[in-house]
């Protein structure tokens, strides 16, 4: 999938409180509570009857649960949680560099000319090509990792920021213009504020394929954060481990996702608006 | 203050796929005294936006030049401030926002801006809207944010781009009615572009009737009907006629 079909269907007007769908009712989680029962059913009962250790393979829901409760309490999730948010977070704080250098591309022809065949290239290489490169740059680590994850993120962030630069109606830049407005001015107080809403879309999806490239990345060279957790469990073979580190992978990368669009609403609310 | 000077203008633009230039205004000259209201009249693609383009200072004229109290026009600023047909108004800035704009650019005072803001939400009748944003606002209401906006800073000539053509009937003519209002009380320059001979009449002290492609002047015509103007006077009637017959001869050609 590449970055803009990704952005597409993360246009902000989903960002629209009313267009949400209303609360599902409860019917709606019949199917998932049979397959969870059936599941329940299957690796209790019925595989080990069968193939004791494809059993293991399969943890059943419940054991699952109580993994969980054990890992929170001994504090080894929220730490390898914390850790991965952690360099999640670092690597955000160097690919928004992206912003002012797409604002920069989308504004200035000459440096969209010079950039772009750049950004060409390097685009369409998977961050997690990247590995034994950076590997070899930076050896195993923190720097890294968050490396992998700065590649995840800043192109979604880049493309959007130069998109949402180009779509900034021009009769804005016009009218500040004609009200006194200097470069600086049209930059900083018109066209940032226009393209905000669409580079929150490419935060958005930067955060979510940062957060995909963390994941990969702390298989390979991490001792700690969630993909070192579920890859660790592998070797001992605990799957409830692994199923446990990747439901708390989709879960945080669901919240964080949510975070941010609730964020942009309370902070944009003009831009759900228009795009009603 | 505020004397415009339009002399000799011209203004071609090059055919991007190779084609003949086109001309667009062809040595257009006029000159409005301080506190005059002119309208300029004339067909789609006669040249209208391209010529108070001009005035505003987002286009070069090819040949000719345009000055405002003699000082030549180089660029876009705010002596000059225009109000566009689709409103332009800033949709992250609330209404106060919205019209502060200009005044923050000028790096006006605190307090002289606010006081202006104030002023200027009262001239249009946007009391108690003052913390809605544009998309909140009905669209009589968007221009009036853009009156008021273009007013704030003052400028020597007031620029409008068909201003009412976006709005229903009723409206338009409320919107009219308004503007000929603010404008008696704050007198100002304006220079109006429209094709209807109604709001030329209804408005303007001078109406300049351009022809078509390419764009000149065919006729300057002093409206020296007393205001309110009304739709029934006589000489109301034969002005219509006139800038009708006008308008007609050449679609003819
Ligand atoms: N940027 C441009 N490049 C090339 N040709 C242009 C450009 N702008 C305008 N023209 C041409 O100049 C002519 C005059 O255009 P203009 O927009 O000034 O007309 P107008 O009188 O405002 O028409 P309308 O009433 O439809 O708004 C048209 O033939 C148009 O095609
Ligand atoms: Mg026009």
């Amino acid at each position: 999938m590449t970055v803009e079909a990704t952005c597409q269907d993360l246009t902000p007007r989903r960002l629209a409180p009313s267009r949400r769908p209303r609360c599902p009712s409860l019917r709606g989680y019949a199917l998932l509570a049979a397959a969870l029962a059936l599941w329940e059913v299957l690796s209790r009962f019925i595989l080990p009857l069968s193939n004791p250790q494809v059993a293991i393979l399969m943890p059943a829901p419940s054991v699952v649960v109580v993994t969980a409760g054990h890992l929170i309490a001994s504090g080894e999730l929220p730490g390898h949680l914390l850790a991965s948010l952690k360099r999640e977070a670092g690597a955000f704080l160097f690919a928004l560099a992206a912003v002012p250098l797409g604002i920069a591309m989308g504004y200035w022809r000459a440096v969209h000319e010079q950039l772009y065949p750049l950004l060409e290239v390097l685009r369409p290489i998977p961050p997690l090509a990247w590995i034994p490169l950076s590997i070899l740059w930076f050896g195993l680590g923190d720097t890294q990792n968050q490396f992998i994850i700065f590649l995840g993120m800043v192109f979604p962030i880049l493309i959007n920021t130069i998109a949402a630069v180009h779509h900034v109606d021009p009769t804005l830049i016009r009218a500040a213009r004609s009200l006194g407005a200097g470069e600086r001015a049209v930059l900083s107080r018109v066209v940032l504020p226009a393209a905000l809403p669409q580079i929150v879309t490419g935060i958005r999806v930067g955060l979510g394929v940062g957060w995909m490239a963390l994941v990969a990345a702390e298989l390979v060279g991490a001792s700690d954060g969630l993909g070192f957790l579920i890859n660790d469990a592998r070797s001992l073979l605990r799957t409830d481990i692994i199923v446990v580190g990747m439901l708390t992978i989709g879960l945080a990368g669901l919240v964080l996702d949510v975070g941010v669009r609730r964020l942009a609403v309370r902070l944009l609310p003009w831009s759900a608006a228009l795009a009603r | 203050m505020g004397r415009l000077v339009v002399d000799g203008v011209c203004k071609i633009f090059d055919e991007p796929r190779g084609g003949p230039p086109v001309v667009a205004v062809d040595g257009v000259s006029f000159t409005l005294e301080n506190g005059e209201f002119c309208a300029i009249l004339g067909h789609s693609g006669c040249g209208k936006t391209t010529l108070l383009n001009m005035v505003a200072g987002f286009e070069a004229p090819t040949m000719g030049s345009l000055s405002v109290d003699g000082a030549p026009i180089r660029g876009p600023g705010w002596e000059r401030s225009i109000i566009f047909q689709d409103y332009a108004l800033f949709p992250w800035l609330s209404v106060v926002g919205n019209i502060g704009f200009g005044l923050d650019m000028k790096r006006t005072a605190p307090d002289d801006r606010d006081r202006a803001v104030r002023h200027h939400i009262e001239l249009v009748g946007l009391g108690g809207f003052e913390h809605h944003f544009p998309h909140q606002l009905s669209g009589g209401m968007r221009q009036r944010v853009a009156i008021a906006r273009a007013l704030s800073v003052s400028p020597r000539v007031l620029l409008m781009d068909e201003p009412f053509a976006a709005l229903d009937d009723q409206n338009r003519r409320s919107m009219q009615d308004e503007l000929v209002r603010i404008w008696q009380c704050e007198p100002k320059t304006v220079l109006l572009v429209t094709h209807s001979l109604d709001e030329a009449i209804l408005l303007a002290d001078h109406i300049i009737v351009m022809t078509r492609r390419p764009g000149r002047i065919k006729r300057r015509i002093t409206v020296d009907l007393p205001r309110p103007r009304d739709e029934d006077d006589p000489g109301y009637i034969a002005l219509r006629k006139t800038l009708r017959a006008l308008i007609r001869e050449d679609a003819a050609t």
